[in-house]
């Protein structure tokens, strides 16, 4: 081995997904080439049913492509089953959804702990390492809180901390600011934005509005399942 | 991992106490009938035991018949006993008493009280075999016994229904149709080896019973005690030989009378009581199957309404495998509540109804650790399709679920 750059962190070639069969075909990606490296913060927009979901969701493992390559970090991962996908996604990548998607009835604590029980870390750590993350988002003193007790951008700073706790090679976010006001909004952009340039956490967002896409410093367009626009922009 | 899921378990079920609780219900059931008919019914074969030991081991009965009696058997046809059968058997060098026993079912009347009863006719050695005392007043005269005197010895249950707790001792009572002093007040027994009222009894002289009451001399059934130290095999044979005797039964025919000893008569008590106990037992058994589905139709609703919570672990990265276990571990950790529940309920109420039924409290460990089994097998066996239900979900489509 030469001491080459590394490889992409996500390597996506000639990737397309069908739902149904015949005449009900539909082609959600139609032959999708996308790569991203190490570091890079990507928005990703497109009106809705360009495939930028399912993008996301192949991007993260949830969904597998129906034909194509896909290597994550130079490994193939097209191929995988399921727990296979679930094992990479515990290792390697961290979640924030539009609808937070915490536990209701589960303090923020816990909620963060999730992925490290998966991960099968022994309890103290878990908490010690949760705790970090929360602290990272700005959170302290807010751990036994439960969802319902937090606003609606303090549960998305928990979100990021599950995200984060895991310690992911990247974090993929699919509409984080869509459920929040302008001034939340900003506010969760700049906490990922300070991810991205003082750790080079690796992050791909999906959105539909310009301005949390401009936060990003390369923005990919989808229009009916392939990418139409592909550009780094100002930041 | 295992002592994590657990305790995650604890803790929705602890969030949704009442709904549990309701859940668990059909097996808290299933769990508390078997126990309580299972421990009820050892109580009762205890009892058993303990009422023919109290008669004595050496004691046989002699009734006439076949031993097997039924509808047109042998025992329609055999001859009643006399009084002088009675005589003979009580000649035998290994017999030491002999009780002639003529029963006739009656109504005591005292006042405005009365109590249906039954009347034995005997003699003083029914107090002799039987191991009666007598709490008040006095046994038989021989002059009493020899003429068929109107005079009674009474049981506690008697005696409480007609006088209540005043001293029934030469008050003058109506027995159907003839009155009868009572002479003497026997000590109280308790219930007997199926549940019957011991002490729900009349002693009267043979004599009169077969003249005033039964109007005729048969004598129905003997109680022999053996002479010290004489085994019940021998005092059996020389019984048989005797009324084979006297009953001219042909050589190479069936006896046409039957002795038995107390211990045939308790495991033939005992072999009736286990059946029934293991006809109860599985009857509530089935409560513990429906108690199943009641469980796992609720781990279905639970893993609908749980969809959302279930794609984000698998989000997050949780394997198929550790959604199922946590689930399957949900159900089990529910139903081996449930059986806890049950098993405490159940060895409650045997507790209680042992005290009323006047039988021994019997708990038996084995019962109450198959239990817990059986109880931890409905949850694997009626939480796994839910829980597989679960696991099989696609993280996609469960993160979009409302």
């Amino acid at each position: 081995m030469t001491a080459a750059a590394p490889p992409p962190l996500i390597d996506l070639r000639g990737i397309t997904r069908t739902y149904g069969t015949g005449e009900a075909e539909v082609r959600a990606l139609d032959g999708v080439d996308l790569t991203i490296r190490q570091g890079e913060f990507v928005a990703i927009m497109g009106p809705s049913g360009s495939g930028k979901s399912t993008a996301m969701n192949i991007i993260g493992c949830l969904d597998r492509p129906t034909s194509g390559r896909y290597l994550f970090n130079g490994v193939e991962v097209a191929g995988l089953d399921r727990d296979q996908r679930a094992i990479l996604r515990r290792e390697y990548l961290g979640f924030v959804f539009q609808g937070y998607n915490l536990l209701p009835r589960t303090s923020a604590l816990e909620n963060v702990e999730l992925p490290l029980i998966y991960k099968g870390i022994p309890r103290p750590e878990r908490a010690a390492r949760a705790r970090a993350a929360l602290a990272r988002v700005g959170l302290e003193g807010r751990e036994g809180h439960h969802p319902s007790q937090l606003s609606g951008g303090q549960q998305q700073r928990v979100a990021i901390a599950r995200a984060l706790a895991g310690d992911p090679m990247m974090i993929l976010a699919d509409e984080p600011t869509g459920n929040l006001d302008t001034h939340r909004s900003h506010e969760i952009m700049q906490l990922v934005v300070e991810l991205n340039r003082t750790e080079g956490m690796t992050i791909v967002m999906v959105t539909h509005e310009d301005d949390m896409a401009a936060y990003a410093s390369r923005l990919v367009v989808f229009t009916d399942g392939r990418v139409v626009s592909d550009r780094t922009t100002g930041a | 991992m295992l002592r994590e899921t657990i305790r995650l378990a604890a803790q929705t079920i602890a969030r949704n106490a009442l709904r549990s609780f309701l859940t668990v219900l059909g097996v808290v059931i299933g769990v508390a009938a078997v126990i309580a008919m299972v421990t009820i019914g050892e109580g009762s074969s205890r009892q058993v035991t303990a009422s023919v030991a109290s008669l004595g081991t050496n004691v046989l009965m002699v009734r006439s018949g076949g031993r097997f009696m039924g509808p047109g058997g042998e025992r329609m046809r055999a001859p009643a006993f006399t009084l002088r059968d009675v005589a003979a058997v009580a000649e035998l060098s290994s017999v030491g008493a002999v009780a002639p026993i003529r029963t006739s079912p009656q109504v005591a009347v005292y006042g405005n009280a009365n109590a249906a009863t039954s009347v034995t006719g005997s003699t003083n050695a029914f107090l002799t075999v039987g191991n009666w005392t007598i709490a008040s007043g006095r046994a038989f005269t021989e002059a009493e016994e020899d003429s068929g005197a109107a005079v009674c010895i009474i049981g506690q249950t008697v005696r409480s229904k007609l006088f209540g707790r005043s001293n029934p001792v030469d008050t003058v009572i109506r027995i159907g149709k003839v009155s009868c002093t009572v002479a003497g007040l026997l000590e109280a027994r308790g219930a007997g080896a199926m549940g019957q009222d011991q002490d729900d009894l009349v002693v009267m002289p043979i004599r009169a019973v077969q003249r005033r009451l039964a109007g005729s001399p048969d004598v129905s059934s003997m109680q022999v005690a053996l002479a010290q130290g004489v085994g019940t095999e021998r005092g059996q044979r020389d019984i048989e030989t005797l009324m084979r005797e006297r009953r001219r039964v042909a050589p190479g025919s069936e006896d046409n009378f039957t002795v038995m000893d107390m211990a045939q008569i308790a495991s033939m008590l005992s072999s009736v009581n286990n059946v029934l106990t293991g006809l109860l037992s599985s009857v509530a058994a089935v409560s513990l199957l429906v108690g199943g589905i009641g469980i796992m139709n609720i781990m279905l609703v639970s893993v609908t309404e749980r969809t959302r919570e279930i794609g984000i672990r698998l989000a997050v990265g949780a394997t198929a495998r550790q959604v199922l276990t946590q689930f399957l571990v949900e159900a089990v950790v529910l139903s081996v509540i449930g059986g806890v529940i049950g098993v405490a309920t159940g060895l409650g109420i045997a507790a209680i109804a042992s005290g009323i039924m006047a039988i021994p409290f019997a708990p038996s460990a084995g019962i109450v650790a198959l239990a817990f089994v059986f109880s931890g097998l409905v949850g694997v066996l009626f939480g796994y399709m839910p829980a597989r239900r679960a696991a099989r979900l696609d993280p996609i489509d469960a993160l979009r679920h409302q």
